[in-house]
């Protein structure tokens, strides 16, 4: 491109666009990119300015196409946007139709080894001198594909105004203070910025400034924050078996459980992790530990949930506290295991044969992951049910810019569970007539004791055919339906106790939206969007099922409620409906899934459409 | 009024309780069904050694044998789980509380069909448990069909002729590591409890494979699941006795010379009087050898057939303290505040 065509550009563009840009990554998995844009993203969060990163990957390990997008917004607006300002092209495969992606008078970094012409005009386009760089650098020649990557991290910090000093403090997190791999990235980070001052010669408008909006903010998983939630929760046995998305939660457990529930005085730990041979082994030692009084837990994804099906089944006949997370991902059947869906909610609530139905819970961000970590053991224990967290890929597995995590606001309740003295007690209350299942305070939600309680009266067989109040086996027929209703209380009971919907308002909104998880961002941002249209919403994020009153009020309180949600069928609303159904002609499905997390943009015009303008 | 507790005084044990302390509810399977004298050895069992019944946990999976637990030690607690799926459950339950003994009873539908995964596994980990297998060859809950365990061109009514090889669960179990592998015969009552109270001492997995007739669909004389069939065709590898640590042996009692005795991980002894063959359990070659001879020439070969018992069990994997996991209070489970200080710090 000559300079009067750059001219051209920038003159028919704004002549400077500072914090508010995307950039994506694209390059061959396996090739090491991630740590040169987490170094990149973590960099810009430390200059204070607004941003999110989302890794758009194959299931492979190493040889497609991967792309990572980094959103900078000094608004704060970070969820997935359609277009890219700037691209950086390290997939020769690729390149001819990333360009495409390009906004008109964006920018492309690419590798000068491709021969592939640069088709557009209306683009600036970096050659970027990578092997020339690497070379002369003191590298390995087996890291040198992998330290290729920090090529363009120290070109996007000089051509984008990246201070260096918080690219050497990303690189200090990264690598957990390592210095050698410090040290070597780096240099070719700072050798690389100097060769693009020397010559490269800007020409596009794209710039960051340091802000202050990330004071008091984390950046870190949905996937790590749920597992140290769930540390914080108390959790003391965790058995589980790989799958993408929900393997590094696990992993997480494994990470930081050893420095945070080790006794420092006697080195004991107070708590088990086993990798289970499968999904069918997980969940059934989940539910024996659960069982036995431990706060029990096990993380997977669609496919591994269908396995898990019948114990929870017996899990909520038998009253088994337990905790499952869904790292949802793209389902039917092995699908797209490394996109993002909210596909599982239907067939998660009413997971097992016969008359179920189970606790779910919404994180709609990092922080409510690390709150419904540690809180969904003292739902599950308070219920003596099992209870589902429901995150998803995009929120489990992408970096999210999240407030600093907050320490948990109540003791930890371990439920009706009845130690020896405790149940003296009971059997003083009840004249020595106590009963497993018995429902002794009108809740629906009985007293148990656990394996290992000393007391006389404390033993019992827990079974998953017919049982009475005292957990003796029964097929009478009025029996069964009294523990099924009595099961049926426990619910009723639950709807008061769990977390109740985010509502926000704008003033005088006639339309409603409802949506669960991790489209909040999206959500959040159309409704800024939709007012600037002149379309005024209020939006409940529904944070639980079964449901509560407040999201039923929310409905009957809107002439019209838009659900919407990452899947084919409109799953969220579905069950909205079967709940409500005086209500359900206010709703209408704003579904759709791609495997892509929703973009604002695509909520704005759905809603637009729908109510015809 | 004559206090008739005073005139028929039952015997105790060292624990105080009576072999009516260690019962169940009666049981609900067919009458003289191999199970029942199995939960009655159990029962015996349990009652010599003195276990104080809340230190006891049962486990079961699906199937005629796993309604068992209910027929024996009404005062331990018990979980009756999903076919085949019994050994993950009592896995995790077993965390719970590392004091407890566990013993689980499954069947061959439940145990080499479904269940042979999590029962390999279960093996290859070593969790110290007692795991019976009541072997009948059939599927007895759902009227007759065939298991993973019947023999080869074996005829059922409604099944017709069987038309696979069967699973030796023994052999399996070997395959894994096991590091306790006894087989036995429901009709040999004094073997089946001295190698069930063998396998409470056994710090790790006991598989007890325990061949046990079932008498409704499955009774065949010439049926290796039978009692005609056992009681012909039973080869013991040596006549077997528990010692309990505390126990004074008086080697004697058992001719020095024809003994060989196994120490297990708390003190106790079995001890094997030999028999015609020099058996030695402890050589897994030998095992794997006399499992494969008894397949060719149609033998029940019964005793201890395998023991290790120096393996590391699971819950040496595990630095768990002295008071059980599920007694722990929340000053033990949840980090102090400044601990997410230094994670928010961290991130």
């Amino acid at each position: 491109m000559t300079q009067t065509q750059a001219e051209t550009i920038t003159s028919t563009h704004p002549a400077k666009v500072v914090n508010d840009f995307c950039i994506t990554f694209s390059t061959v998995n396996g090739s090491g990119s991630a740590t040169a844009n987490n170094v990149l993203l973590r960099a810009l969060f430390e200059m204070g300015i607004p941003v999110s990163g989302k890794n758009i990957f194959p299931s492979n390990i190493q040889g497609l196409p991967t792309w990572y997008t980094i959103r900078i917004n000094k608004e704060g607006f970070l969820a997935r946007v359609e277009r890219d300002d700037i691209v950086v092209a390290m997939n020769p495969a690729t390149f001819t139709s990333e360009i495409g992606f390009l906004v008109p008078g964006g920018v492309l970094l690419y590798s000068d080894e491709f021969k592939t012409p640069v088709t557009r005009e209306d683009i600036i386009a970096y050659p970027m001198p990578v092997k020339k760089i690497t070379r002369e650098m003191d590298v390995p020649p087996t890291l040198r594909d992998y330290i290729g990557n920090m090529v363009y991290v120290g070109i996007l910090a000089q051509l984008l105004g990246i201070d260096l000093e918080k690219i050497h403090q990303a690189l200090d997190v990264h690598f957990k203070g390592k210095q050698k791999a410090i040290n070597s990235n780096y240099a070719v980070i700072e050798a690389s910025a100097q060769w693009a001052a020397a010559n490269l010669f800007k020409k596009d408008r794209y710039s960051v400034e340091p802000m202050n909006a990330t004071a008091g903010y984390i950046l870190t998983d949905g996937n790590t924050a749920g597992a140290l939630g769930a540390i914080f929760g108390g959790v003391q046995f965790s058995a589980w078996y790989p799958i993408t998305p929900a393997s590094s939660l696990a992993e997480s457990l494994n990470e930081y459980l050893p420095q945070l529930r080790k006794d420092v005085k006697t080195g004991k730990v107070t708590y088990a992790v086993v990798q289970a041979e499968d999904e069918l082994a997980a969940i059934g030692m989940v539910v024996g530990a659960g069982w036995a009084g431990l706060r029990s837990m096990t993380s997977t994804s669609g496919p591994g949930l269908s396995l898990m099906a019948e114990y929870l089944g017996l899990a909520y006949y038998s009253e088994v506290p337990l905790v499952v997370w869904d790292v949802q991902r793209v389902g039917p059947s092995t699908g797209l295991p490394t996109r993002t869906a909210q596909g599982d909610i239907t067939s998660t609530y009413f997971i097992s044969h016969g008359d179920t139905e189970f606790i779910l819970l919404f994180p709609g961000s990092v922080n409510e992951c690390f709150e419904f970590g540690w809180r969904a053991f003292d739902l599950a224990e308070g219920l003596q049910t099992p209870v589902i967290v429901m995150s998803d890929l995009d929120l489990g597995m992408n970096e999210w810019m999240a407030k600093k995590f907050e320490y948990p606001d109540t003791s930890i309740n371990r439920g009706k569970i009845l130690w020896e003295d405790d149940l003296d007690k009971m059997l003083e209350r009840t004249k020595g007539d106590w009963g497993r299942y018995q429902d002794l305070d009108g809740d629906g939600i009985p007293y148990r004791t656990v394996a290992g309680n000393h007391h006389p009266g404390a033993a019992y067989l827990t079974r998953g055919t017919g049982h009475d109040e005292k957990a003796r086996y029964s097929e009478e027929p009025e029996v069964w339906e009294r523990v099924m209703k009595r099961l049926g209380l426990k619910f009723k009971t639950a709807r008061n106790i769990l977390p109740k919907p985010v509502v926000h308002s704008m003033p005088d909104a006639r339309i409603g939206i409802i949506a669960c998880g991790s489209t909040d961002p999206a959500v959040e941002e159309a409704r800024v969007m939709l007012a600037r249209e002149g379309l005024k919403t209020d939006y409940c994020r529904v944070r639980s099922l079964p449901l509560c009153q407040e999201v039923i009020d929310f409905i009957a309180a809107h002439d019209r409620t838009y659900v919407v949600e990452i899947n084919r069928d409109g799953q969220l609303k579905q069950i909205l409906t079967l709940e409500i159904p005086g209500l359900c002609t206010q709703l209408h499905q704003v579904s759709h899934i791609d495997g892509m997390p929703l973009s604002a943009r695509w909520v704005k015009e759905q809603i637009l459409t729908l109510e015809g303008k | 009024m004559l206090d008739q507790s005073q005139s028929v005084k039952p015997a105790l044990n060292l624990v105080g309780l009576s072999r009516a302390d260690y019962r169940g509810a009666p049981s609900t399977l067919c009458q003289g069904c191999g199970h029942n004298s199995i939960a009655n050895q159990i029962i015996s069992a349990c009652y010599e050694l003195n276990i104080v019944p809340d230190n006891v946990v049962k486990f079961s999976g699906i199937g005629c044998s796993s309604k068992s637990p209910t027929y024996f030690m009404n005062r331990s607690f018990g979980f009756n789980g999903l076919h085949g799926r019994m050994p993950s459950l009592a896995l995790g339950a077993m965390f719970a509380d590392i004091s407890l003994k566990g013993i689980g009873v499954s069947g061959d539908g439940d145990t080499a069909s479904i269940g042979i995964g999590q029962f390999k596994h279960m093996v290859r980990r070593n969790l110290p448990f007692v795991y019976i297998i009541e072997n009948n060859g059939v599927y007895g809950l759902t009227k007759g069909q065939f298991s993973a365990t019947s023999e080869k061109d074996l005829y059922l009514k409604r099944q017709g002729v069987n038309p696979y090889s069967p699973i030796d669960i023994c052999m399996e179990a070997l395959a894994s590591n096991a590091t306790f592998v006894a087989r036995s015969f429901a009709g040999d009552p004094k073997q089946v409890k001295e190698l069930i109270k063998a396998a409470f001492s056994h710090d790790g997995i006991s598989i007890l494979d325990i061949i046990s007739p079932c008498v409704t669909f499955h009774n065949q004389e010439n049926s290796l699941h039978s009692y005609t069939w056992g009681k012909e065709h039973e080869i013991p590898l040596h006549e077997l006795s528990y010692v309990a640590p505390r126990d004074e042996i008086t080697i004697e009692d058992f001719e020095e010379g024809t003994t060989r005795e196994v120490v297990l991980h708390d003190g106790s002894q079995i001890i094997l009087k030999k028999l015609e063959k020099d058996y030695d359990p402890t050589d897994r070659w030998q095992a794997f050898r006399i499992l494969e001879s008894a397949q060719k020439n149609n033998w029940l070969v019964t005793g201890l057939i395998y023991v290790d018992p120096d393996q590391p069990s699971m819950f040496d994997a595990y630095d768990l303290p002295e008071i059980p996991l599920n007694r722990l209070g929340e000053d033990k489970l949840r980090p102090a505040r400044e601990w997410l200080d230094k994670i928010n710090d961290m991130f």
